[in-house]
């Protein structure tokens, strides 16, 4: 067994348990705690693959926001996990049934999928960026050469989803206080209050 | 690059010009500048148009084939700009007036637009969802615009949800196809898909027409079209059945030929199974509505099955057909919303088709115009409209569909009964109406050119013909 083989099975027995406790688990915080072994663990596996740029990914977006995020909600959020478990077994047998479904798609994807001639399902890492290149720099290649034009068509459709959020939600409030910093800055103590000497049995 | 770059520049300079009025309106004046920004925004594509026009004949491809610039997509991005500049015209008025008019409101057209540019234009899978993404975007926010009302944000909801869902089959469908084909590139699929079709192919194929069929609102994935129609401003509305339609049966028209061009027999049966059921659903449902913009949201299903039975015909004649048709039917629907644009009640808008019981007595001139139309619409003959539906019938014949085009007359013919409704209601109608009469002249002025395009454009079709010709033989060779 050579090393890179026992990192394999290390990471993947690493990455079902991982992802076994994430549902078994009774309480939720260490369901995502189960569920960041897990997403480790996948990372462990792209390594393997020789894709560290995702591998980095999954770490830095998924265990350090996605699953933070998670973490959050599970501690802030009053959900009543214990009921939530209990309809478990009510739908087992939908995920069951989605399982079975999935396994069939990659039983499908491995038998008996063909493809074009000259084509092969396994695509060399390599072949697009020109060969040598580490991950980063091939996907930048792909992604602000070849890709330039959807990269930029990207950037627009996030710039409609900018636009589009603002138009919908913001309402501009007349009546709202706000600070006004230059203002309290140049505040005069001395013309902030006034005394006045009142004797007593005159008003103002 | 640069050469790349020039080809794309129309999409660049409206591009630039959208993010131009984001950062003017934003730091200047706001929505006080909004009325300014759809006058200068229809002008702007109006230039846009005549350039892209004028451009010249050949075809030309960017980014190794991911964009294609040839006669079909100058042709179709005319129509949209042209369709636009319009759509923004008539709903300046009446968008101000409801105090709906924001100057994000012509920026989105424009960003809606150069997404629809992309389409008709694209030369590959990602850059087809790409020009997709960004003018579902647009619209979903353009229909939610009136956001005090629960129907507008039910219809923006309501098409996010099924449009997101649409945008899930067609990823589903071209990811299959990816695989199979082993790139994303219409010149790579085109190759790799000819003879005998794998299953798997099959199934890419019939996702992306489904995701599609979506986009084109055709029966069986039609449901959004009468809520989305009826709860948006109106002249979204009228946006709604113009620019996007021709943009996604351009669309339609480029992945069947363009990438499956090799295997007609698969997806010209797809595309006639919509076709029949579109105009029948459009024709059948149409006569219980009484809401005018749902009337014209079913009106437009059953005429987007027209279009694609030219398309189903897998000839360069039928995607001819289709151009022809489309570009008919903008010109119509231009004229019939300016006309429902202009219903209106102390002011307030009117959608009840009731309410124009003999209003030919109050406005003569605008109930002929709006005849015409409908006699347009239901494709009476001598009127333009008739030919739209003529050629795509003789393209469907021509390819040995003669049942399509039978049951596209039968359809047409139950299809008129609710448009001669409504002119009989505006002639014959039991009580007068009380609708304003006047009203903007802008909305006076297409209604009645729109009018006239489809009585006077029985001498040349204006030369659409030529032009629809030179488009599909660039497109299908």
């Amino acid at each position: 067994m050579t090393p890179v083989v026992l990192t394999f099975y290390l990471f993947a027995i690493a990455c079902i348990a991982g992802g076994l406790f994430t549902v078994i688990s009774r309480n939720p915080v260490h369901s995502v705690l189960w569920l960041i072994l897990s997403f480790l663990s996948a990372a462990g596996l792209f390594v393997l693959l020789g894709a560290e740029f995702i591998a980095m990914l999954l770490i830095i977006v998924y265990v350090g926001a996605v699953a933070v995020l998670f973490l959050f909600v599970v501690m802030m959020l009053d959900v009543d996990f214990a009921e939530l478990k209990g309809e478990l077994a009510r739908y087992m047998p939908l995920a069951l049934l989605i399982g079975v479904v999935i396994l069939m798609q990659l039983a499908m994807a491995f038998g008996v999928w063909t493809t074009a001639d000259g084509v092969s399902i396994a695509a060399e890492p390599d072949a697009v960026a020109g060969g040598g290149a580490h991950n980063t720099e091939a996907l930048g290649r792909i992604l602000y050469d070849q890709y330039f034009l959807l990269f930029q068509l990207a950037g627009l459709i996030l710039l409609v989803a900018m636009v589009g959020a603002i138009v919908l939600t913001l309402r501009h409030r007349t009546n709202v206080k706000r600070q006004d910093v230059l203002a309290q800055m140049y505040r005069d103590p001395a013309k902030a209050m006034e005394l006045k000497d009142i004797k007593p049995g005159q008003g103002l | 690059m640069s050469a790349d770059l020039n080809i794309i520049l129309p999409e660049i300079f409206l591009s630039i010009f959208a993010m131009l009025g984001l950062v003017v309106g934003a730091y200047g004046g706001k929505d006080k500048l909004a009325a300014l920004f759809v006058w200068v925004t229809s002008a702007v594509l109006v230039a846009t148009a005549a350039w892209i026009g004028f451009q010249g004949a050949g075809t030309g491809r960017a980014f190794g084939g991911m964009f294609v610039d040839d006669g079909f997509a100058r042709f179709a991005k005319v129509t949209i700009l042209l369709a636009g500049a319009a759509i923004l015209l008539m709903s300046e008025s009446y968008m101000a007036r409801r105090d709906l008019l924001r100057f994000e409101y012509p920026l989105l057209i424009v960003l809606a637009i150069v997404g629809m540019m992309v389409m008709v234009s694209a030369g590959d899978l990602i850059a087809l969802y790409m020009g997709l993404e960004l003018q579902s975007l647009a619209l979903y926010v353009v229909a939610a615009l009136r956001r005090d009302s629960v129907k507008s944000t039910e219809a923006g909801l309501k098409y996010f949800v099924l449009g997101a869902l649409s945008s899930g089959l067609l990823l589903y469908g071209a990811s299959l196809v990816y695989g199979f084909a082993g790139t994303t590139l219409f010149a790579g699929i085109i190759e790799a898909a000819e003879g005998e079709t794998p299953l798997g192919l099959l199934f890419g194929l019939a996702f992306i027409c489904a995701g599609l069929a979506f986009k084109i609102s055709a029966a069986p994935f039609h449901m959004w079209t009468p809520d989305v129609y009826e709860g948006s401003p109106t002249p979204v509305t009228a946006f709604f059945a113009t620019a996007p339609k021709v943009a996604a049966m351009g669309l339609f028209a480029r992945v069947v030929h363009d990438a499956f061009g090799g295997v007609i027999g698969d997806w010209q049966q797809i595309l006639a199974v919509l076709s029949v059921a579109s105009m029948f659903l459009g024709a059948i449902a149409a006569i219980g509505q009484t809401n005018i913009k749902r009337l014209m949201a079913y009106s437009s299903i059953a005429h987007m099955g027209y279009a694609l039975m030219g398309l189903a015909a897998g000839t360069a004649q039928g995607v001819e057909a289709m151009l022809i048709y489309m570009a008919i039917y903008v010109t119509m629907n231009i004229g019939t919303f300016a006309f429902i644009l202009s219903m209106e009640k102390d002011g307030a808008p009117v959608v009840e088709i009731n309410a124009l019981s003999l209003y030919s007595k109050r406005e003569p001139m605008k109930a002929l115009a709006m005849l015409v139309l409908l006699f347009s619409l239901a494709g009476v003959p001598p009127l333009v409209g008739f030919f739209a539906k003529y050629s795509v019938l003789l393209a469907a014949v021509d390819a040995g569909l003669a049942w399509l085009a039978i049951l596209g007359v039968v359809a047409s013919v139950i299809g008129a009964f609710y448009y001669l409704r409504i002119v009989y209601l505006m002639y014959f109608g039991a009580d007068e109406s009380e609708l304003d009469t006047g009203g903007s002249g802008i909305l006076w002025g297409f209604l009645i050119a729109s009018a006239a395009a489809m009585v006077f454009g029985v001498v040349n079709l204006f030369g659409v013909e030529g032009a629809a010709a030179a488009a599909a033989a660039a497109l299908v060779n």
